[in-house]
């Protein structure tokens, strides 16, 4: 079989990320967590494509190892995790009365070291899996592929999702003017300087942008009756919190049953009908959708193997005991389904060669400014 | 096809209206010229025409704006988005999107156009532009010549009956604006599109102009007529008309083709004259750059440059946008560290020494003069410059009040006109006195009078033995101007020589007294009136 070089739906790789995520929220076996590590890595190395975003994963496994840090950190100087196998003993600080309950300092247990350290990595994995997501494929262009009922709502973000390139490039150019206007350009006392005009220029800017962006059809009503646009919210809206409402539930253990899954169905129902109003009567088209096919299917079903695996394990399996201190196994079901959610790595479909040539595409200076974006990194 | 009834238009805390009784009619398939100082109400006039004022300036319009039949008070932008494209002065903060193509197609996304017309009229468009070559680029890499092609493509594709476009040119250099300006004829003749533009750079819009659109300003009547009748007598001329009332033709020419075809007579009058030399011999060097080499990851900006610039000459480097100009401003004024070679201002580098030390050898007002102010007033402005270079207080005031007499202590810097911001900016660069002043594209926004009046302070610097360094795209200036010229491409200089021989050797950099009055060595029209008259 032979497959046209094509990237992927965006909304693809983010549902076979979120499904790894989900699974690594459901587990605590570090065995597993390192498994479902070593599958986003290999598939993000084996399906990213050439763009600046693409390096994030790094970026992400490097927040998620402070994650770890900072949790085994807080625990060990303000741990409460009763155990008997202490470790050792830090001196304890003595705290007025009022704060009873806080203790800092103390003996430190190796329960409890496992316990934060089993906790920080599942958040660590989680953020892996959006850095995974994000190293797939650019979140803009998930934005692009709202429905046509959000999508107005997708511009709104993608614009705000230029600030923080935009807002670095300002300061680099005003620390140089710092500098020309004979003052130092480093230090905390020149930042506390920088943050007015960075941001009169960032509000400057926002104001010509609504600007063009209302002279270009931005906000249009079109043909469609008030009724329909005032349904159409109302139906999102409400979906969409019954959505957030029954994940919160799904997630934590001690909500009742009926916010999970059938207010995530309700939820599912009115928002799809919201989004169906919505892309019927819109008034806006989109260009060059990405297509959803086969290829989508499959990695999104490969996530979701995973997650079910590790959902319906017993949960000795997935939650490895703490207290007393215990080796984690490595239970087969899960095993199985990581298996699965490594497969996209050769089912979808490969990437097309950037435009023009075969080498990295061109990085020509931006248009020149007297003192260009990227400066104030190498400048530092 | 755009008609204005008895408009005024009045911003809010303003006490006079920006425009009074404006009567205009301009009909479909006319490329019209919007001239005026800076100020005067051009951008308002044009903001009108789809609606953005008063819908999103707030203000108060009187009369009737209509726009194919559709009055602007009943739709706002949004609504007119199909029938008025719209392109601001500055592409980049026009930009929806992140790619060429999806810019592209974003308002045609907006107003429901059909995908299979979508993909038709973007490829059309991109061809139309000469975009092809970069359609999957990011927006901000591409150069400002084609960043303004895009901004132009994207309101193109919705397919507008009216095209309104501020400023297009401005930042552009001279190759870039003649490709923007050459597309924008392209869609009047073969399109019939309505298309209304105002520009300060008249040299190169006016011969392509149907009609001009003049505002003095002020609230006083707008006057509206063909070119040659209109610019006989308006304060704002290119220096091709200057030349034609100067020698009194008639009619008036508007493109260097029709002054050559008439400029006969003048040429033999000129041909035993020399112009007046510039260069006033060698002087002491202020500043020495030796094969320096600056880098932006793998991309050279500068390549070996060698340059030496003498006490008490302007210097103009010019070049396409990307050339390294830039680049080499804030290597001489040391924001840079050069990756290779030498730079020496009054005898020591500028990078990696203290910032306080090297304003005083070497000042630069940069690309956007506002980077410089911080302040919330020109009083509070005026006196930090006098803490940061360390002179007596009063100072910068002092300078500026040269500069610009008319500003008021007491206004806010961002509230100041384009010029007035421009000589805030330098008098704060002045106030440490250094001896190399260094300026990046000043003239942008400017018009005529605030140039000239820039022109005199530069020349005045010189002969109190600065050493004066402009980065420019404007030819124009630099014939007035500049003793030498540097010509830069691919970060190296490929062109230095005294400004009359380098701007009339070359095609794109000639002013255009110099294009009407080739072989003879002319370049401006003061030299050639002082000529005349002596």
């Amino acid at each position: 079989m032979t497959r046209l070089p094509r990237a992927l739906h965006p909304a693809a790789w983010w549902g076979w990320a979120t499904a790894l995520a989900v699974a690594a929220s459901r587990t605590t076996n570090p065995l597993l967590l390192g498994l479902i590590v070593s599958v986003t890595a290999y598939v993000a190395v084996a399906r990213r494509p050439a763009t600046p975003w693409s390096r994030s994963y790094v970026v992400f496994l490097r927040i998620g190892l402070a994650a770890i840090a900072i949790r085994v950190t807080l625990f060990t100087l303000l741990g409460t995790v009763p155990g008997t196998h202490i470790l050792v003993t830090l001196p304890e600080v003595p705290l007025p009365s009022w704060m009873a309950g806080v203790r800092l300092g103390g003996p430190v247990s190796l329960e409890g070291v496992l316990a934060a350290l089993y906790d920080g990595l599942r958040l660590a994995v989680i953020l892996v899996c959006v850095g995974a997501a994000n190293t797939l494929t650019s979140p803009r262009r998930l934005l692009k592929s709202l429905p046509s009922a959000l999508q107005e709502a997708g511009v709104a973000a993608t614009v705000a999702l230029a600030f923080a390139p935009q807002a670095v490039m300002s300061v680099g150019r005003l620390r140089s003017a710092r500098r020309l206007r004979g003052r130092p350009d480093t230090g905390l006392r020149s930042l506390r300087g920088l943050a007015v005009p960075v941001l009169e220029g960032a509000l400057d800017r926002s104001v010509d942008l609504a600007a063009a962006m209302d002279a270009r059809g931005f906000g249009r009503r079109g043909p469609t009756p008030r009724r329909v646009r005032r349904a159409t919210a109302a139906l999102l809206l409400g979906g969409l919190v019954a959505i957030l409402a029954s994940s919160y539930a799904l997630i934590d253990d001690s909500a009742p049953d009926v916010l999970g899954f059938p207010l995530l169905l309700a939820g599912g129902v009115l928002a799809g009908t919201g989004f169906a109003l919505g892309a019927r009567t819109g008034g806006r088209s989109r260009y060059r959708p990405d297509p959803w096919g086969a290829a989508e299917w499959l990695v999104v079903g490969c996530g979701v193997v995973a997650a079910i695996c590790v959902s319906v394990a017993p949960s000795g399996d997935v939650f490895t005991a703490t207290s007393p201190p215990t080796a984690p196994t490595l239970p087969l079901l899960p095993l199985a389904g990581f298996m699965v959610a490594l497969l996209p790595a050769w089912l979808a479909p490969p990437l097309p060669r950037p435009r023009g040539s075969t080498t990295t595409p061109p990085t020509v200076p931006v248009r020149e400014r007297w003192m260009p974006a990227d400066d104030w990194v190498t400048n530092r | 096809m755009i008609r204005f009834e008895a408009v005024s238009v009045t911003y809010p805390d303003a006490t006079r209206p920006v425009l009074r009784d404006v009567e205009l009619d301009i009909p479909e398939g006319e490329l019209c010229l919007v001239v005026g100082r800076t100020g005067s109400g051009k951008s308002t006039l044009l903001r009108c025409i789809n609606g953005l004022v008063p819908h999103f300036t707030g203000g108060r319009l009187t009369g009737r704006v209509s726009v194919d039949g559709r009055d602007t008070r009943v739709f706002p932008p949004r609504e007119l988005a199909d029938t008025v494209g719209f392109v601001g002065q500055d592409p980049l903060t026009g930009f929806v999107t992140d790619i060429v193509e999806d810019e592209l197609a974003y308002g045609m996304e907006s107003l429901g156009v059909a995908p299979h017309v979508m993909r038709r009229r973007v490829e059309e468009t991109l061809d139309l532009l000469g975009l092809a070559d970069v359609r999957d680029r990011p927006l901000l890499s591409l150069s400002a010549g084609q960043q303004q092609r895009v901004a132009i493509g994207s309101v193109l594709t919705v397919h507008p009956r009216v095209l309104v476009l501020d400023e297009p040119t401005s930042a552009l250099d001279p190759a870039a604006a003649e490709d923007v300006l050459s597309a924008l004829t392209r869609l009047v003749h073969d399109l019939g599109m309505t298309v209304v533009l105002a520009e300060h750079r008249l040299e190169r819009v006016v011969q392509y102009a149907d009609r001009v659109v003049f505002v003095p300003g002020q609230g006083r009547p707008i006057e509206s007529g063909p070119p040659a009748e209109l610019l006989a007598h308006t304060p704002v001329a290119p220096p091709v008309v200057e030349l034609g009332r100067l020698a009194g033709w008639s009619p008036l020419p508007l493109s260097v083709r029709d002054a050559r075809r008439a400029a006969g007579p003048l040429r033999a009058r000129l041909a035993g004259a020399t112009p007046p030399t510039r260069s006033s011999g060698r002087r002491s060097s202020v500043a020495e750059m030796r094969g320096v080499t600056a880098a932006y990851g793998d991309v050279l900006a500068l390549r070996g440059v060698d340059l030496t610039v003498h006490r008490g000459e302007v210097l103009a480097v010019m070049g396409r946008n990307g050339a390294g100009k830039s680049t080499l401003l804030s290597v001489l004024a040391g924001l840079r560290q050069p990756s290779a070679g030498v730079v020496s201002v009054v005898g020591a580098p500028t990078h990696d020494r203290p910032a306080r030390d090297v304003i005083r050898r070497v000042g630069l007002v940069p690309h956007e003069p506002t980077d410089l102010l911080w302040a919330q007033s020109v009083d509070v402005e005026c006196a930090e410059a006098d803490k940061d270079a360390r002179v007596e207080s009063g100072r910068t005031r002092r300078v500026l009040a040269e500069l610009a007499p008319e500003v008021d202590g007491d206004m806010h810097p961002r509230d100041l006109s384009e010029g007035q911001r421009l000589s805030l900016a330098l008098a704060i660069v002045l106030a440490s006195a250094p001896p190399l002043v260094l300026l990046d594209e000043p003239t942008r926004g400017l018009d005529y009078p605030a140039k000239h009046r820039l022109v005199g302070i530069l020349r005045d610097l010189t002969s109190r033995d600065h050493g004066v360094v402009l980065a420019t795209h404007d030819v124009e200036l630099a014939a007035e101007l500049a003793d030498r010229i540097v010509v830069m491409a691919e970060g190296e200089v490929v062109a230095d020589g005294p400004a009359g021989e380098v701007a009339v050797a070359s095609p794109v950099f000639a002013p255009q007294v110099a294009k009407v009055l080739a072989p003879l060595p002319w370049l401006t029209v003061g030299e050639v009136a002082a000529a005349i008259a002596g």
